[in-house]
């Protein structure tokens, strides 16, 4: 599997795709703390930035990765390699590039600007723990998607409308919900309606660290008095744990099952 | 060498495979022939193990391959379409199967055969479709194993190319090994096969020599001979 990742990873490294990911979080990074120099402020903006795009990318990438590399994944299944290793090896690959465009693209800048003298260390580096677990979870969910859809087309556009319910659409119906059912007990359910998406959680994650109650919202608010602020945090990197492993498990169990 | 029972694989309401029943004995050039969508590349595959079969069994050397991988390390195969990931030069991509397989290559020699030394600093994406298929042939024939499977080996070669394959055929037959190949020519077939495997329908309609054939049929070339099966069944 490990051989599998590294080529995967060698190849990826040098599709210019990665170097315009990673040159947009570059520029992304500089730009935030050129406009804002406060530290703490710019990872703000940045999360409401990298919750939504992280995942697009991770999908798209994911997508097209998995149908390009079609006749290669043939190849590497005749060879004598387990199937198991070929996907994982594949998966981590794209995974792995992503995340590291990610990591340098804005650490770079915000390093730059002296983000080991300020106290802002440890809320950046939740931030680029979470983009690099929604990178994870996103890959591994469009990797599915494409595996079970032979035609690219039609997986392309399933990938897309699961980053769009989740990222936008999942984020309304919960609204609205809460607006139409104002009258009940909605703690319990607010609770797992955040721990089913993975956005979501990475966003309340992320505020309950920053500890801002003003943008910690509902699902946030019932987050902290229900589990307290380290509980909660604990159980939230759970719940993302558990988002990335459940469709990395189903991957391995799909591909072992498919004809090539 | 490769012992295949009743093998059935279909895909959705399509049954390719029906049945199939097949012995391969070791040493010689095989050619698996039919026309389109008769079941021979799923065949070749789930000799392979790419394609799961839904019934029936095959055992290469007296042993199941259900669910292994590691019997692949006496096989050889070349896929139809040549496509690798386009961003590695071809001598990552030859380094890169090397290293896969950890077993003595003679890759110096084919390189020098085929001419792709100037290639060799090049993208594979970069490459013409027949420098690719010399890639491909290489990657397969580097390795010393005892089973060869190729999957139309000819295409999009030319003819010193061609020369230079066949000569390869012929050297790894010497050598003992046991080749199965597909191909839509006919000459190509008629100038090294030993023994020829007919599908239609998903069953073997037809295994036996090339003289067999040509018996059988009262035809004086393969060509003629594999177009009268089809227009026989055609009219049955």
């Amino acid at each position: 599997m490990l051989k599998i990742l590294k080529y995967s990873f060698y190849d990826l490294m040098r599709s210019r795709w990665s170097y315009v990911y990673f040159l947009f979080y570059l520029a992304l990074g500089f730009v935030l703390l050129f406009l804002n120099s406060d530290l703490s402020k710019a990872v703000i903006t940045l999360m409401n930035i990298i919750i939504v795009l992280v995942p697009l990318i991770g999908t798209i990438f994911g997508v097209m990765y998995f149908y390009n590399s079609k006749e290669f994944t043939e190849l590497l299944l005749a060879q004598p390699i387990k199937r198991s290793s070929i996907f994982m090896g594949q998966y981590l690959g794209v995974g792995f590039s992503l995340t590291l465009s990610l990591l340098l693209g804005l650490g770079i800048p915000f390093v730059i600007y002296g983000l080991f003298r300020s106290n802002a260390v440890f809320d950046f580096t939740l931030l680029l723990v979470n983009g690099a677990f929604l990178t994870m979870i996103f890959t591994a969910l469009s990797f599915n998607i494409a595996l079970s859809n032979e035609n690219r087309i039609k997986g392309f556009g399933y990938a897309i409308l699961v980053w769009l319910c989740l990222a936008v659409i999942y984020d309304g119906l919960f609204l609205m919900s809460l607006i139409v059912f104002e009258e009940y007990p909605l703690d319990t359910f607010s609770l797992i309606a955040t721990l089913l998406n993975p956005i979501d959680l990475s966003r309340t994650l992320i505020l309950l660290k920053l500890d801002i109650s003003a943008l910690l919202g509902y699902t946030g608010a019932v987050f902290k008095n229900f589990f307290g602020t380290d509980q909660g945090l604990m159980i939230s990197l759970f719940a993302l744990m558990l988002w990335t492993l459940l469709p990395i498990w189903r991957l391995v169990f799909k591909a072992k099952r498919k004809d090539f | 060498m490769i012992a295949i029972t009743n093998l059935k694989k279909s895909f959705g309401r399509n049954e390719v495979l029906k049945g199939l029943d097949l012995e391969i004995k070791p040493k010689g050039i095989i050619a698996i022939l039919g026309p389109n969508g008769s079941g021979k590349t799923t065949l070749i595959k789930s000799i392979l193990g790419m394609v799961i079969p839904d019934e029936g069994s095959i055992s290469i050397s007296g042993k199941d391959i259900k669910n292994k991988w590691a019997y692949r390390k006496e096989i050889e195969y070349l896929p139809q379409i040549a496509n690798f990931p386009g961003n590695l030069k071809v001598r990552e991509l030859i380094h890169m199967i090397k290293d896969l397989h950890q077993r003595p290559t003679n890759d110096e020699q084919l390189i020098d055969l085929f001419g792709l030394k100037p290639f060799l600093e090049k993208k594979f994406s970069t490459l013409s479709g027949g420098t690719k298929q010399k890639v491909n042939i290489l990657l397969t024939f580097m390795f010393d194993k005892p089973l060869i499977i190729l999957d139309e080996p000819t295409t999009g070669l030319d003819p010193r190319a061609l020369i230079h394959l066949k000569e390869l055929i012929q050297y790894e037959k010497a050598n003992g090994k046991t080749i199965l190949v597909t191909s839509h020519i006919m000459h190509f077939v008629e100038e090294i096969a030993d023994e020829i495997i007919y599908l239609l329908d998903g069953r073997i309609y037809f295994k036996g020599s090339v003289k067999d054939l040509m018996e059988k049929t009262k035809q004086k070339n393969v060509e003629h001979a594999i177009a009268a099966i089809a227009n026989n069944t055609d009219h049955a």
